[in-house]
């Protein structure tokens, strides 16, 4: 089942200006390599080489950040949002 | 050209000056334009990295300001963050994390006895300061 992907405006582009699209999975991983298929540019803006999350991305589940649910092994359901969103730092 | 309401201007360094000794951080919510946007609102945020020399928006702090400026109708249009001892210019680490470079980067000096808040954009590794009108 389809989910909910809600992406920050700085990654609109790569989705045609859509902020919210959706993606298939059971897992953050599926979902994310869902979007990725259906939105190529976004692949190098939310991967790693390795595969794992940039660590300039914030991914939430619903209200939760992913970094404590298992972070890309989260299960997602159906009537779950993922929100994107750009670490927000410096000095 | 950034705008900004005292109310919002006073609760940006309000809170700004509650973080000192450490960088306090927060986000605008407004409405952007090509050449003026206007903040109407100041989301306060807790510094994730609880340092005077670096500051991180802590996520779940982000993700309540991203709701609660879609939930008024207006986006996030930018960021605001102190410095203790510096100027209210961006450091090398301001320019190098800039997240959106549609974004409107405020930074309060507190190092005077008066904070002084000034507003950049930051682009492809280039600060352009703008003007701030405070009304």
């Amino acid at each position: 089942m389809p989910v909910d992907v809600r992406l920050p405006t700085v990654l609109r582009a790569a989705t045609g200006g859509q902020a919210t699209v959706a993606a298939d999975g059971e897992t953050v991983a599926e979902v994310l390599d869902d979007l990725i298929r259906r939105h190529p540019q976004l692949g190098e803006q939310l991967l790693t080489a390795e595969g794992g999350v940039h660590r300039h991305l914030n991914i939430f589940l619903n209200d939760d950040d992913i970094r404590y649910l298992g972070r890309l092994d989260a299960k997602v359901g159906s009537d779950d949002t993922l929100t994107l969103m750009p670490a927000v730092a410096g000095g | 050209m950034l705008v900004l309401p005292d109310a919002v201007h006073a609760q940006m360094v309000a809170h700004c000056l509650d973080g000192y000794p450490l960088e306090a951080c927060g986000l605008l919510g407004g409405h952007p334009g090509p050449t003026e946007a206007r903040a109407v609102a100041c989301y306060p945020a807790a510094n994730a990295a609880g340092s005077a020399r670096v500051y991180e928006v802590e996520p779940r702090d982000l993700l309540g300001a991203d709701r609660a400026a879609e939930a008024a109708g207006i986006e996030l249009i930018g960021v605001f963050h102190s410095h203790t001892h510096t100027d209210a210019y961006p450091s090398p680490t301001d320019v190098a994390q800039a997240p959106d470079p549609g974004w409107h980067y405020v930074v309060v000096s507190l190092r005077d006895n008066v904070p002084v808040a000034r507003s950049f954009r930051i682009a492809d590794g280039k600060i352009e300061e703008e003007q701030v009108v405070l009304q």
